[in-house]
């Protein structure tokens, strides 16, 4: 049975999930039958890719011929080590995150609205794993489009009415974003007649100096930068994280941008190649000021908000700044450190996330000053949140220590001593920040709401802490990201698609 | 006369600024969607416009056919066209939305009953 279905692996990765969001539908009256469907699609989506990443590692290059088409004419879906590493991200993420939601998600949706959530739920995912895997350029905007769109309903459906017009901001931002890699992809099949990236990557060096092909990487940068809320193109991302609902911020902030890097990463390295990107244009260059804008303002803005939401999105902007910073190095280690903090940044800020998702449970606000004194009435679900917080300041032994340390190693060895400072100083910041909400769970006396409030359910705290042992675990056994983080920007860096 | 005969390029690159400033440019949500969606607009016209091979004809086998236009550019766009009104939908049924939320959709009104706009 299973070695029927074992070549359509890469298929079934996007099939899935998409198949479950109409079944949804079908099934709307009976949610938690919805809840149990899509959780065990996700589960499966996650086996896939896992037994995907074993076969990548052991075979190489996985390459999946769409309806049979062979791949210039035909799409493609072709899965090395990074994409597989990118699912991984995707899928664990979701995986863990639909049982957090059967609390977390009917809390103030109506009944009838609930299999609707899990259906743009199931449909984000297949848009995020479409743009995973394959390997088509204009399949990238088709699936980009798909996860978007789900993503602004499930933004909209938050309790708070500024949700629809933080929705509505992202769905004004993210269009002219989708618009701008459509342009991009269009003008590269305007010079080569071809939207297959492997192709792509063999016939551009054929015309490297056309302005058509400058312009498209323009485009391209722009169009994805918007997506991955690279500074100064953010601004849709802290209303989107604060007032969407707990479980789908938990999604977006952990996967979204992570997928959106990878494009990016593909964008760069495979299809224009690093020759272009980094020689002819200035790519590096403005990747590095611009990461260095934005994990500074980032860390500094978060330091002043009073919504801890918010404040945990302005430090995703921040930690986008690391990745990009390690991007533009065009280096094995930049990259590697940067491909590291993909999988770090998804696992502490869904821990913190989740744990914002559980005190928003049981105090209805997540504004600093109701949060005065829960430390000692949720304890546990505090102490998710600082080992959460101490994995995001990079202290040792957690994931936010091996990746700064690898991004730190990679600023050193291109002679970038200031950026490593920099570094550090937003690590600083990122101290000052989780402190307040420390020192206000802790310290103060408990706020009218928190002294009404208890621990919260078993089914949020099982996966939350879940995610944060993962924190701690893959802060001391770095086996499988190290190494599969090595892996993938070798094989970036070294030109081979 | 090189100019005159790109003059489909040039009509994409006007409709795409025109739209873009309409985005930018205008407070009322409605609006703002409408110059979205010109925005969308002259981007299909480009892949239109770069699908045609100088002395070709319909992409169907005809006796005595030379060169034929590239029939794929416009099954591409079939698709943006696609996605183009599923967002002008969402984006329409969130303006409802607002509507019943605020009761305007006029982007500074929207700001003074809520800073986060």
């Amino acid at each position: 049975m299973g070695d029927i279905f074992a070549d359509d692996l890469p298929a079934l990765q996007v099939v899935v999930p998409l198949v479950t969001a109409p079944l949804c539908l079908v099934l709307a009256r009976w949610w938690r039958i919805v809840w149990a469907m899509c959780t065990l699609s996700t589960w499966t989506s996650l086996a896939i890719a896992i037994s995907l990443l074993q076969t990548v590692l052991a075979d190489g290059t996985v390459s999946y011929a769409m309806g049979g088409w062979a791949a210039p004419w035909g799409i493609e879906y072709r899965i090395d080590t990074m994409n597989a590493y990118v699912a991984l991200i995707v899928t664990g993420i979701a995986s863990i995150v639909l049982p957090y939601a059967y609390r977390s998600a009917p809390l103030y949706l109506q009944k009838d609205r609930v299999s609707l959530f899990f259906a743009l739920m199931m449909l984000c995912l297949t848009g995020l794993l479409g743009m995973t895997v394959t390997g088509d350029a204009f399949n990238v905007f088709v699936f980009l489009e798909i996860s978007s769109l789900s993503m602004y309903g499930l933004i909209s459906l938050g309790q708070d009415r500024r949700a629809l017009t933080a929705a509505f901001q992202y769905l004004v931002m993210g269009t002219i974003g989708g618009t701008f890699v459509l342009l991009g992809i269009g003008f590269l099949y305007v010079v080569t007649g071809t939207l297959n990236m492997a192709d792509l990557a063999q016939r551009l060096p054929e015309v490297t100096q056309l302005r058509t092909l400058h312009t498209a990487f323009a485009f391209l940068v722009v169009g994805i930068g918007l997506k991955l809320a690279m500074f100064p193109l953010h601004l849709w991302l802290p209303n989107a994280y604060a007032y969407a609902p707990s479980a789908a911020t938990v999604f977006i902030a952990a996967t979204a941008t992570k997928v959106a890097v990878y494009i990016l990463l593909r964008f760069v390295f495979t299809v224009i190649g690093p020759d272009i990107a980094y020689g002819d244009l200035p790519f590096g260059e403005i990747a590095m000021g611009l990461a260095v804008l934005g994990l500074l303002s980032g860390s500094f803005v978060a330091i002043f908000q009073q919504n801890i939401k918010r404040m945990l999105a302005y430090s995703s902007v921040a930690q986008i700044g690391y990745i990009l910073l390690g991007i533009s190095y065009a280096t094995v280690t930049g990259v590697e450190a940067s491909l590291l903090h993909l999988f770090n940044h998804a696992l502490m800020k869904s821990a913190l996330f989740m744990a914002m998702g559980c005190f928003f449970y049981r105090l209805r606000s997540s504004r600093l000053e109701d949060f005065a004194g829960i430390g000692r009435i949720m304890p546990w679900t505090f102490a998710a949140f600082v080992m959460g917080g101490l994995s995001l300041i990079g202290v040792p032994l957690t994931v936010g220590f091996i990746s700064k340390w690898y991004l730190v190693l990679a600023s050193l060895q291109e002679g970038h001593w200031i950026l490593a400072i920099l570094i550090l100083a937003g690590s600083l910041l990122a101290v000052i920040y989780i402190w307040r909400v420390v020192e206000a769970g802790w310290f103060a006396s408990p706020s009218e709401r928190a002294a009404r409030a208890r621990e919260a359910p078993l089914s949020m705290l099982i996966p939350l802490w879940i995610i944060v042992l993962a924190n701690i675990y893959f802060g001391i056994n770095t086996r499988l990201t190290v190494g599969v983080a090595e892996l993938a920007a070798q094989a970036l860096i070294g030109g081979a698609p | 006369m090189k100019f005159l005969q790109l003059y489909n390029y040039e009509i994409a690159i006007f409709l795409a600024m025109a739209g873009f400033y309409v985005v930018v440019s205008r407070g009322n949500l409605v609006k703002k969607i409408a110059g979205l969606s010109m925005f969308q607009t002259s981007v299909f016209i480009l892949y239109i416009s770069m699908g045609v091979v100088t002395g070709g004809t319909v992409p169907i086998i005809i006796e005595g056919a030379i060169s034929y236009s590239n029939p794929l550019p416009h099954v591409l766009i079939l698709t943006a066209i696609v996605v183009g009104v599923a967002t002008t939908a969402v984006a329409l049924s969130l303006i409802i939305r607002i509507n019943e939320a605020y009761g305007t959709v006029e982007e500074d009104e929207i700001h003074k009953q809520d800073e986060s706009f």
